[in-house]
């Protein structure tokens, strides 16, 4: 299957590869994968204090298109609130990364991710 | 020879409706049927019969692809019991799993980016054990527990790990050729 000039930037030039530390207070960490293809993603965001994500890390085992996704919505979240990252879709990422209606699933897997590191950072600051 | 083509794999091959299965009777109920609706005995038949029979040849392959594998047998399974193994849709694995999946597959990694193919035997052969026992307690959760939605998460986990298998598979082929 033929991917996309972004797919192709962003899977040879992935941007924010790496790890926090978990424990970091201000760390949310997301862990998410996909049955069908066996698709793997941890994605973690850096919170300050004003509530703006500082920066974003991301490790993704799987293929092309989930790579590029998970590269991308690094990039996105960067400056926006937790609320903000929360009101990405995978449509926007699908559409940005003119994904096949095959590897739609991948972008799920994306926002699935950031919805999942922001619950884990909103999980260590209530109360 | 007619087959009823609304009943179910396990009906079409006289088999219960189980996760366990006695696969030598599987593999003789298919030669038998495929032997009956082979569309070669019907060539000398009107149309309307001939394309019977290839719906009947269709229906006897896919049933016996889908209930030969375990995994694929217990995604029908769980279908025919109404619960959808949630391939598609279901992203939240328990993150204790997929840290252990990130952890194997860092592990497959760097065994092939260093040439180690003694260790990625070992993953291998780690991997298939811990497989096994996953199909043991599937096979529980299926046949003496009933607990479906339990068994929909264990076929989740296993499709991972059967992932993994041919990740470990491919770098094995690429550090020998």
């Amino acid at each position: 299957m033929a991917y996309s000039e972004k797919v192709l930037d962003h899977y040879e030039n992935p941007r924010n590869v790496g790890a926090f530390s978990k424990e970091d207070e201000g760390v949310g960490t997301g862990m998410v994968g996909a049955p069908a293809c066996g698709d793997v993603m941890k994605l973690q965001i850096k919170v300050g204090k004003d509530g703006v994500i500082e920066d974003a890390k991301f490790k993704t085992y799987g293929c092309g298109s989930a790579i590029a996704s998970s590269s991308l919505v690094t990039e996105w979240v960067k400056g926006k609130t937790v609320e903000q990252a929360l009101e990405i879709k995978n449509t926007q990422i699908a559409e940005e990364l003119a994904l096949p209606p095959v590897k739609i699933h991948c972008s799920i897997l994306a926002e699935d991710a950031i919805k999942a590191a922001v619950a884990d950072y909103k999980k260590k600051h209530e109360g | 020879m007619s087959i009823d083509l609304q009943q179910d794999f396990y009906g079409l091959f006289g088999l219960h409706r189980r996760f366990r299965i006695d696969e030598a009777a599987l593999e003789f109920a298919y030669h038998d049927l495929q032997g009956r609706v082979h569309p070669d005995r019907y060539a000398h038949l009107p149309d309307s019969e001939k394309r019977l029979s290839m719906q009947w040849a269709t229906q006897v392959n896919e049933g016996f692809r889908t209930l030969r594998k375990p995994l694929s047998r217990a995604t029908y399974l769980l279908e025919l019991m109404g619960i959808d193994a949630g391939l598609h849709t279901n992203t939240a694995m328990s993150p204790a799993f997929l840290m252990e999946q990130m952890e194997w597959r860092e592990a497959v990694e760097e065994a092939r980016a260093a040439g180690e193919s003694e260790e990625l035997a070992q993953l291998h052969t780690r991997l298939r054990q811990h497989s096994r026992e996953v199909f043991d307690e599937l096979a529980r959760q299926c046949d003496d527990e009933h607990d479906y939605a339990a068994a929909a998460e264990t076929v989740r986990r296993l499709m991972f790990m059967e992932k993994l298998q041919h990740e470990i598979d491919d770098a094995l082929e690429a550090l020998e050729s």
